[in-house]
């Protein structure tokens, strides 16, 4: 197990480092930082002191070893904007990333489940048929599209909650269910393949045989064998979603990391931008770790040496 | 024409057989089943008209090619058909108490206490993701909530020992998937004997097994049904594993019995045209060198079956009076019992053989 994490970790440093090359070397191409940050105002002398106080002048390879040089201190650099740590700016966003992420996984757990449950045990009940139309509707509609009709109807219309900022519980309502959206259908689609698959099998017969109640079957045998996939699929969203709850923060209005991502990608404020996905590339690392962990706890079957 | 000379009673075989409850009668009756299965929206007979008993602590075996609705007779007798199954008619007692009445809560609580069942494929039957011990103790407490927890553990310690499992103490906390094929076959049978049930349906258990392990298994039922005086319903298509094991045999096919009869007289003496077919096609039976005898022609897919005798297009006797149904016909055979047979011409014997 040690020799497995070994390697984990060895593997993420690596793609850190191809990560943070190709970032670089891409940001370095689409412009000069200088030309938006710097007033047009300004004198030419102005101009050029931005440039070597940035260490813009230096030749790119000297600029990225710099870079790597400071990353090994633990120093992601100062964002060229706000000119504050940029490792500071986003970790004051994620919060806020993380509230908006964990209620809308949550709601998909809680709705996706029992509906993929029940369009798994009941494949042909007019319930079922609404579900799965419903999921259809899910995964199809836009997420900036149902944001903002969420925003029309029940902040503009119906008044029942604030069309955005970040405060209460009632903030979150409209962006969590936003964001939500997609993940119940992905959950009642695969919930409810697990279960009509693993309710064709002979472990549920048997089971039956045994004279357990349905309800023991389903929940403990069906169950815990249609989680498998499921852990997996949802490990990998849930990177996701925080990484990239983008389009649901801007309509909102939602102070998260998404939003800063946006900002800073407009303005080449590289630091952040370096920053922002070297956190995100350890994020995905971490989850697919607790992933494949949590995998190895519900299927004894998978070990890893 | 070869006619019947035979001292035919015709009817059914129930008509000689106990109908109330009690010891006396046969644990398991199922009597004239007819199921369906809803097949693109039509309704196809898959058992058509099924009539066997089982005595208690008797050891009976039901043969027949795959699709003959061997599986679905012990399925049904169990309540446990798939959605897509339905009875049509018939019965099935279960110590004279027609289990076909009864909800399915009422068949909750005799299913893997008074009577259980076995699966093929013994690496398909128990639960990949649970515990040994999880799977095994449910069976127990799901009957008797009551039971305190080291009762049940040391209940089926006695039961992993009694089918010949080493260290039951360490197998009760492995996963399936740490055991081998005939080691799960057997957890299987020891979760089904339990709770001591009357009656074990055993569907093809040990045919996904390699040989050496399907005879100790074989033993080990054998001996385990003799001392628990459990009935046992054993569905092979396999005739020597009924040989060796069962006092009975019923032959079916295409959803029906077409022979019976103790399992000395029917292989010994098998006067339907496909159990002779069975026999002669098993491997042992033929000799070497020479290619073995095949059944010519497949079974009938049920929705395609021909009217009258649906061994007619296999069968090297059939003419045509066999478009018609055949009688079920019962006599007595030599060892005593009954011997059941639904055939127009069927081979005779005299006591120097065969007489065709």
């Amino acid at each position: 197990m040690i020799a497995y994490l070994i390697r984990r970790f060895w593997q993420t440093f690596i793609t850190l480092l191809i990560m943070s090359l190709l970032v670089f070397v891409g940001v370095y191409h689409i412009g000069n930082p200088a030309d938006i940050l710097v007033s047009a105002q300004a004198t030419p002398e102005e101009y050029e002191m931005f440039i070597r106080n940035m260490g813009l002048d230096k030749p790119m390879w000297e600029q990225y070893v710099t870079f790597l040089g400071n990353l090994f201190q633990g120093d992601l650099g100062n964002s060229f904007v706000y000119n504050e740590p940029a490792v500071d700016l986003i970790f004051r966003r994620l919060p806020a990333t993380l509230e908006l992420t964990f209620a809308a996984m949550g709601i998909a757990l809680v709705f996706g489940l029992p509906l993929g449950i029940y369009a798994g045990l009941k494949p042909k009940s007019g319930l079922t048929r609404c579900i799965m139309t419903g999921s259809i509707l899910g995964f199809s509609l836009p997420t900036f599209w149902i944001g903002l009709m969420m925003v029309m109807v029940f902040a503009v219309w119906l008044g029942w909650f604030p069309a955005s900022g970040r405060g209460g519980l009632s903030h979150l309502v409209l962006p969590a269910i936003n964001l939500a959206l997609f993940k119940v259908s992905l959950v009642i689609r695969l919930t409810r393949a697990g279960v009509l698959e693993n309710m064709l099998m002979d472990y549920v017969r048997f089971a039956r045989a045994k004279g357990l109640s349905e309800t023991r079957v389903v929940v403990v045998h069906v169950l815990k064998n249609t989680l498998i996939p499921l852990v997996t699929v949802l490990g990998l969203e849930l990177g996701n979603l925080i990484a990239f709850a983008v389009v649901t923060e801007t309509i909102f209005a939602w102070p998260g990391m998404g939003k800063l991502i946006i900002d800073s990608i407009t303005v080449l404020d590289r630091p952040v931008i370096l920053a922002y996905l070297l956190i995100v590339v350890v994020m995905f690392s971490l989850i697919n770790l607790v992933v494949d962990i949590l995998y190895s706890v519900i299927d004894p079957r998978v070990r890893y040496e | 024409m070869h006619d019947t000379p035979i001292t035919a009673v015709p009817g059914s075989a129930t008509a000689n057989m106990p109908d109330a409850a009690g010891d006396s009668g046969p644990v398991l009756a199922v009597e004239d089943l007819h199921v369906n299965f809803a097949i693109r929206d039509a309704q196809v007979p898959i058992l058509r008209g099924v009539t066997l008993h089982v005595g208690k602590g008797e050891i009976v075996g039901l043969v027949g090619e795959s699709g003959s609705g061997k599986s679905v007779t012990g399925l049904t007798a169990m309540r446990l058909l798939d959605r897509n199954g339905s009875v049509a008619g018939g019965r099935v007692l279960f110590r004279g108490d027609d289990l076909l009445q009864h909800d399915q809560e009422y068949m909750r609580a005799l299913r893997g206490d008074r009577m259980a069942m076995i699966f093929q494929d013994p690496l398909m039957t128990l639960n990949p993701v649970l515990r040994i011990d999880t799977q095994m103790l449910e069976a127990l407490t799901t009957h008797y909530p009551a039971m305190p927890r080291e009762e049940a553990r040391q209940r089926c310690l006695d039961a992993l020992v009694k089918v010949g499992i080493p260290a039951p103490e360490e197998r009760l906390e492995t996963y399936p998937h740490q055991l081998s094929g005939g080691m799960r076959q057997r957890i299987a049978i020891a979760i089904a004997m339990l709770n001591r049930p009357d009656l074990i349906i055993a569907d093809e258990p040990t045919t996904a097994l390699d040989v050496t392990i399907q005879a100790q298994i074989l033993y080990e039922m054998q001996q385990l049904c003799r001392e628990s005086s459990t009935a046992l319903l054993w569905i092979t298509h396999d005739l020597s594993v009924v040989a060796g094991l069962a006092d009975r045999v019923y032959v079916m096919y295409s959803g029906k019995i077409v022979e019976s009869g103790t399992v000395d007289d029917v292989l010994d003496k098998p006067m339907h045209p496909y159990t002779r077919g069975l026999i002669m096609s098993s491997p042992g039976n033929n000799e070497p060198g020479k290619p073995l005898f095949q059944i010519p022609g497949m079974a009938p897919i049920p929705a395609e079956r021909p009217c009258g005798c649906a061994f007619r297009p296999r069968c090297p006797r059939a003419d045509g009076q066999c478009e018609s149904d055949p009688v079920e016909t019962s006599f007595a055979c030599a060892g005593g019992g009954d011997h059941t047979l639904s055939c127009f011409h069927p081979y005779e014997y005299s006591d120097k053989g065969i007489v065709l």
